[in-house]
């Protein structure tokens, strides 16, 4: 684990996502994964007036195609001068962000698109994933991911005596913030009681402590500061400047998490919100990845919005839910909103749009300064963006 | 025993002293320190002097999950136990309903077979208990 250093040089606010979009959300039957994302970066690209053949950064990892990068270019024809396919798993494409911006900055591609498409519902009826177990686990029959996620609740829950309501606040503030998005999967009523009395899946998560199967796509394209400037004025879209971007990486699997209860989020947070010049008693909202709830009270707690073991006291009293104090995963999130598996993008197309004002009936009123995290694995790679508004230059 | 990097073979030798009964861990003769799974060499460091250790198979249970099963399936444990030694393990504990493993127990490691392969797994120790 590296330390923040003052050699951390990121080209804060050099870059931004101009365009930020999603598609097939729930279910998609008859497309496969590269028809959605395809879709979503159509959707993407067409709202700022560019097609394909302009992209010449290309970003991209599907949970289906382990050379993905190569297939897009293939599928839309064209000639990036930079294909990243990195996999950390649902962070991956929070690095693709911090990447794309280097490459920017360096004059290496103008116009970077960073895409994902599962259709994992419609074709799986499960998660898919590329993991698999070592030969040292498989033989104990571990349900994964859930089960890795369960193993460090547990371990939470013995240190520092979570509750199953303080859980049940991230479940209940998910679904309300669902009901606010018509392109949410799952959007009827949740009461504490449903959440209470629901089956356990590896205890102590039980299903609503699960984030959904689904379809979905989502892509954003990102161009430099001024050329982000030029597309605002033509085409009246409010740019999201990324001010700050950190990775880390400390384990693969759960067995080998240093602490479970602490995320490598501690030093990914620490470094974006650095480079970004930026505190966590600033930001307007927060989209994170909560594959599972106790993801949420985790990331809270490591990004630095409460202290470690406050995570659970922090959520309760709606206070990440719709007219709360901080607006946590106001698209409904992983939990209630949409899940295809690698689901860190959408953490950015929500962040995006929150800056860009394109919300509707869940915009957070005023939003200059969101976070976007990303976690991959068994709680093993995390990758937090900052984004702002012009204001925030 | 003492292996050479050139000759260490970690999975294959891990399981081939599982099926004649020892449960090793690898340790680095220079830092002492012992890591799981195996390796061809010493997380961090990369030291590479590594030599098999028996272990103790004193342990006390770190985390705990119950697999929950449909009928007729019957649910089951899978446990993280912190080995005496110092490392990590995934494991099952046999011999109590999962749902009464707890964080902290004391148990001792035993090797079992399953699907016709040798699998490390622990039991409450003697002195049993809490930590």
């Amino acid at each position: 684990m590296t330390a923040p250093t003052a050699a951390d040089r990121f080209p804060r606010g050099k870059t931004a996502i101009v365009g930020a979009a999603t598609f097939g959300m729930g279910e998609s039957p008859g497309l496969s994964s590269m028809d959605l994302a395809v879709s979503a970066s159509l959707a993407a690209l067409r709202d700022v007036g560019l097609t394909p053949g302009e992209v010449d950064g290309l970003f991209i990892g599907l949970p289906d195609d382990f050379l993905s990068g190569l297939t897009f270019a293939e599928y839309l024809g064209i000639q990036p001068r930079v294909t990243d396919n990195n996999r950390t798993g649902g962070s991956a494409f929070l690095t693709h962000a911090m990447w794309a911006a280097l490459a920017i900055d360096a004059g290496q591609c103008e116009v970077a698109l960073i895409a994902y498409g599962s259709n994992q519902r419609s074709a799986a009826g499960k998660l898919v994933s590329s993991m698999r177990p070592t030969a040292y686990e498989a033989p104990y029959k571990l349900g994964r991911p859930v089960g890795a996620y369960a193993l460090a609740l547990s371990r939470y829950m013995h240190e520092y005596g979570l509750k199953r309501e303080q859980l049940g606040e991230v479940a209940l503030a998910a679904r309300r913030w669902a009901q606010l998005n018509p392109d949410a999967y799952m959007r009827e009523p949740l009461t504490m009681d449903d959440y209470l009395r629901s089956r356990m899946v590896c205890d102590p998560v039980s299903v609503r402590d699960c984030c959904l199967v689904t379809d979905g796509a989502a892509a954003v394209v990102m161009v430099s500061a001024e050329r982000a400037r030029r597309i605002a004025q033509e085409r009246g879209v409010r740019p999201a400047f990324l001010l700050g971007a950190g990775t880390s990486t400390d384990h693969r699997d759960i067995t080998s998490m240093p602490d479970l209860t602490t995320t490598a989020a501690v030093h990914s947070g620490r470094r974006a919100f650095a480079q970004a010049g930026v505190k966590p008693s600033e930001v307007d909202a927060v989209e994170l990845y909560d594959a599972f709830t106790i993801n949420t009270i985790l990331f809270l707690e490591d990004l630095g919005f409460c202290k470690k073991g406050e995570g659970g006291s922090f959520v309760q009293g709606g206070r990440i839910a719709p007219g709360g104090e901080l607006p946590v995963n106001t698209n409904g999130g992983g939990l209630s909103c949409v899940h295809p598996g690698m689901y860190g993008l959408f953490t950015m197309v929500e962040a995006s749009q929150q800056l860009m004002g394109m919300a509707g009936a869940r915009q957070v009123p005023g939003a200059e300064l969101v976070v976007a995290h990303g976690n991959g694995g068994e709680l093993s790679s995390q990758a937090t963006l900052i984004l702002g508004s012009e204001s925030t230059l | 025993m003492t292996t050479s990097p050139s000759t260490i073979h970690p999975e294959q030798e891990y399981f081939e002293h599982l099926a004649s009964g020892r449960f090793m861990l690898q340790r680095s003769r220079s830092s002492g320190k012992f890591f799981f799974y195996p390796r061809v060499a010493e997380p961090v460091t990369g030291a590479q002097d590594l030599e098999w250790v028996e272990a103790s198979g004193d342990g006390v249970v770190h985390a705990t999950t119950v697999v929950r099963a449909k009928p007729p399936q019957v649910s089951f444990n899978v446990v993280l136990v912190d080995l005496a030694e110092g490392p990590r393990v995934m494991s099952r504990i046999e011999g109590l309903p999962p749902d009464a493993v707890r964080i902290g127990m004391h148990v001792t490691a035993r090797i079992g077979v399953q699907d016709e392969a040798p699998i490390l797994l622990f039991e409450l120790a003697s002195r049993g208990g809490a930590a």
